[in-house]
């Protein structure tokens, strides 16, 4: 899986382990196999785009990245070492940290509130512990700054926001707290087209301050612009694994639908088509 | 790229960007999204309504009057708010002051402690039974409804037979001759400010709320209080210990359940075995009022002091124009249902304007 020559993005990477790196990873739930020999990795300032259907294994997958579930066979190297996470809080102290799809703000809560949740900055001591509003509010705005967010009212109701705008906000938090990799849980999927491209945006902006990012989607159409390798699922198992340049656009498409399935289903809804023209 | 995250559109706010972005919300924006000014504005009513009708109302013997009957109340709607804004609820709050009040009555008067080792055991018994509510409401993952509801029954029907079983009667009387009464009544129901004669209580019910407005905006309790109610699934990701904050919360609303017990036991000497039955409700028409969504997640401390002030207006209002006291459970169920009509306005542009 060495990248090929010519492309300096992942020249960085080369040369030292990964970022994060599973290595034939399984998992059963009982006798129930839910994920089989899937491997996949990212580093640093790299997209990898894991890709689809439902039912598919991306839960199980991002469960196992995130800390909720641990695989039961194969490898998971975190720069270069093995890890088994016992929880979300565990993966995140080791820097990955997930962003799981609508799970991750408080929405009558303030922006700077929802951006310290759990971690608040605090001066003073005993009764007079008090959260450094001035501080937090301060580092909000320069963290949204460099995702290109400008905020105006750090007071805001998180609920206010468009959902792209969210996606950053728990993007930005994350980032800040320290995550080298981001793992993105379906982060396009409840949003419109162009709410979409926002959150693509942000994505490559992650990307280009140096982060690993595993992007999950089901959409071939929001992996393509933004992804340096795609790794497809289909019932559990690895479809295929392919860097950027080595599989085009609709060929993407194709695998992720299941390939001759789809041409299947073309045929069949052409010739369905075409039967009533027939007659008349 | 800049995406710029602006306020809803209802509100009127500049569109260039200077340096300063805070003071770009217009000050309408930022007195809007306090929760308490619904509440505040209805107290300007009722209070104006009242002065007008009783001449009483609106001296200063009066007010020593209705701030009575308010902060008792008051300092448990502070309370019930928060635990509000943490998600969950207290129907066993009412009960529990007659609880601690009797309970403190027959430790002293039939057991034979003196008032303050009385005292201590109270609260300490009141803080066990809120620890238990909440430990049982997290465990089981039933609605705090439910279970509190359950408590409240049990509350009711222990204060009732064991004061029958040990003193005859409904009620344990004879505090004031304890030992050690004196001073507890300094402290817990003393009055101040002659002739008018203000209760102590009241200076319990400003202090608590200043407390409880200085945790909520302030400290990081506060924010998780915000969020556990807001999203517990949510803030549990971002490692909020949402079971020990929603315990707190119900160990805190007894403990001051046990405070007003104290305070209404020893300001009479005795205490009814029916004491604060239906209450419970009061407080959390306060709190609603006050701003309190019942979803949980918003609210304010100083909403529901405000709250327990119209309902301390209205019950003295009512009383002092002469009129049947019967009517202020009308009155109630209106303000009650005027405060939910305008907190779900606020809700629904806080939380989902620009989905």
């Amino acid at each position: 899986m060495s990248a090929p020559a010519g492309k300096e993005r992942h020249a960085a990477t080369d040369g030292a382990a990964p970022l994060l790196e599973v290595r034939g990873v399984s998992k059963y739930f009982g006798n129930v196999i839910a994920l089989k020999d899937i491997s996949c990795r990212v580093g640093a300032g790299e997209v990898t785009c894991v890709l689809g259907d439902n039912g598919a294994g991306k839960s199980t997958f991002i469960k196992i990245l995130s800390g909720v579930h641990q695989h039961s066979e194969g490898e998971f190297l975190v720069e270069g070492e093995a890890v088994r996470f016992s929880s979300p809080r565990d993966a995140r102290d080791r820097g990955v940290a997930t962003v799981f799809q609508d799970l991750a703000t408080v929405p009558l809560m303030s922006l700077w509130r929802n951006f310290f949740l759990g971690s608040e900055p605090t001066v003073g001591a005993g009764p007079l512990r008090r959260i450094d509003v001035k501080t937090a509010k301060r580092v909000m705005h320069e963290e949204m700054a460099k995702m290109g967010i400008d905020v105006r009212d750090a007071d805001q109701p998180v609920g206010t926001l468009s959902g792209g705008e969210r996606q950053a906000v728990s993007i930005a938090r994350a980032v800040y707290f320290g995550a080298k990799v981001l793992i993105l849980d379906e982060p396009t999927s409840a949003l419109g087209v162009k709410q979409s491209g926002v959150v693509l945006r942000y994505i490559v902006q992650a990307r280009e301050r140096g982060l690993g990012v595993i992007f999950i989607t089901h959409n071939p159409h929001h992996a393509w612009p933004v992804g340096d390798r795609f790794v497809v699922l289909n019932r559990g198992r690895l479809m295929g694994d392919w860097d950027r340049g080595e599989i085009s656009r609709d060929e993407l498409v194709k695998t992720m639908a299941g390939g001759a399935e789809l041409d299947q289903l073309t045929h069949e809804l052409e010739s369905a088509i075409e039967r009533p023209a027939a007659p008349g | 790229m800049s995406q710029a995250i602006t306020p809803p559109p209802a509100t009127p706010a500049p569109m260039s960007v200077v340096d300063d972005r805070l003071s770009e919300v217009g000050f309408v924006t930022k007195l809007l999204r306090r929760p308490e000014l619904g509440a505040l504005l209805g107290a300007l009513a009722v209070g104006i309504f009242f002065a007008v009708t009783a001449e009483s109302f609106r001296t200063l013997s009066g007010m020593a009057n209705w701030t009575d009957v308010a902060s008792t109340l008051g300092i448990m709607a502070v309370v019930v708010a928060l635990l509000m804004i943490g998600g969950e609820f207290d129907l066993s709050a009412g009960a529990m002051t007659g609880t601690s009040g009797l309970l403190l009555g027959l430790l002293t008067t039939e057991w034979g402690l003196s008032m303050w080792p009385g005292i201590v055991l109270t609260v300490a018994f009141a803080a066990a039974i809120g620890f238990t509510n909440g430990y049982m409401v997290m465990k089981t993952k039933l609605p705090s409804f439910i279970v509190t509801l359950a408590t409240f029954f049990i509350l009711q029907g222990v204060n009732l037979g064991f004061t029958k079983a040990i003193t005859g009667t409904v009620r344990v009387a004879g505090l004031a001759d304890v030992p050690g009464a004196n001073s507890a009544e300094i402290l817990f129901s003393s009055t101040f400010w002659e002739p008018h004669n203000f209760r102590i209580s009241l200076i319990w019910w400003i202090a608590i709320t200043i407390a409880a407005t200085w945790v909520l905006s302030r400290t990081r309790l506060g924010n998780w209080i915000f969020a556990v109610g807001g999203d517990a699934n949510a803030a549990r990701n971002v490692g909020v210990p949402v079971q020990r904050v929603k315990i707190l919360l119900f160990t805190i609303t007894s403990t001051a359940a046990a405070l007003v017990g104290i305070m209404i036991a020893l300001r009479l000497g005795s205490i009814q075995a029916g004491q604060g039955i239906g209450e419970e409700f009061t407080y959390i028409i306060a709190a609603v009022v006050g701003g309190c969504l019942l979803t949980g997640g918003y609210g304010s401390a100083v909403g529901a002091s405000i709250g327990a002030l119209i309902v301390g207006m209205a019950f003295i209002g009512i009383q002092f124009s002469g009129w049947n006291t019967d009517w202020r459970f009308l009155f109630l169920g209106v303000i009650l249902l005027m405060a939910v009509l305008v907190n779900n306005l606020v809700r629904s542009s806080a939380e989902g304007a620009r989905r």
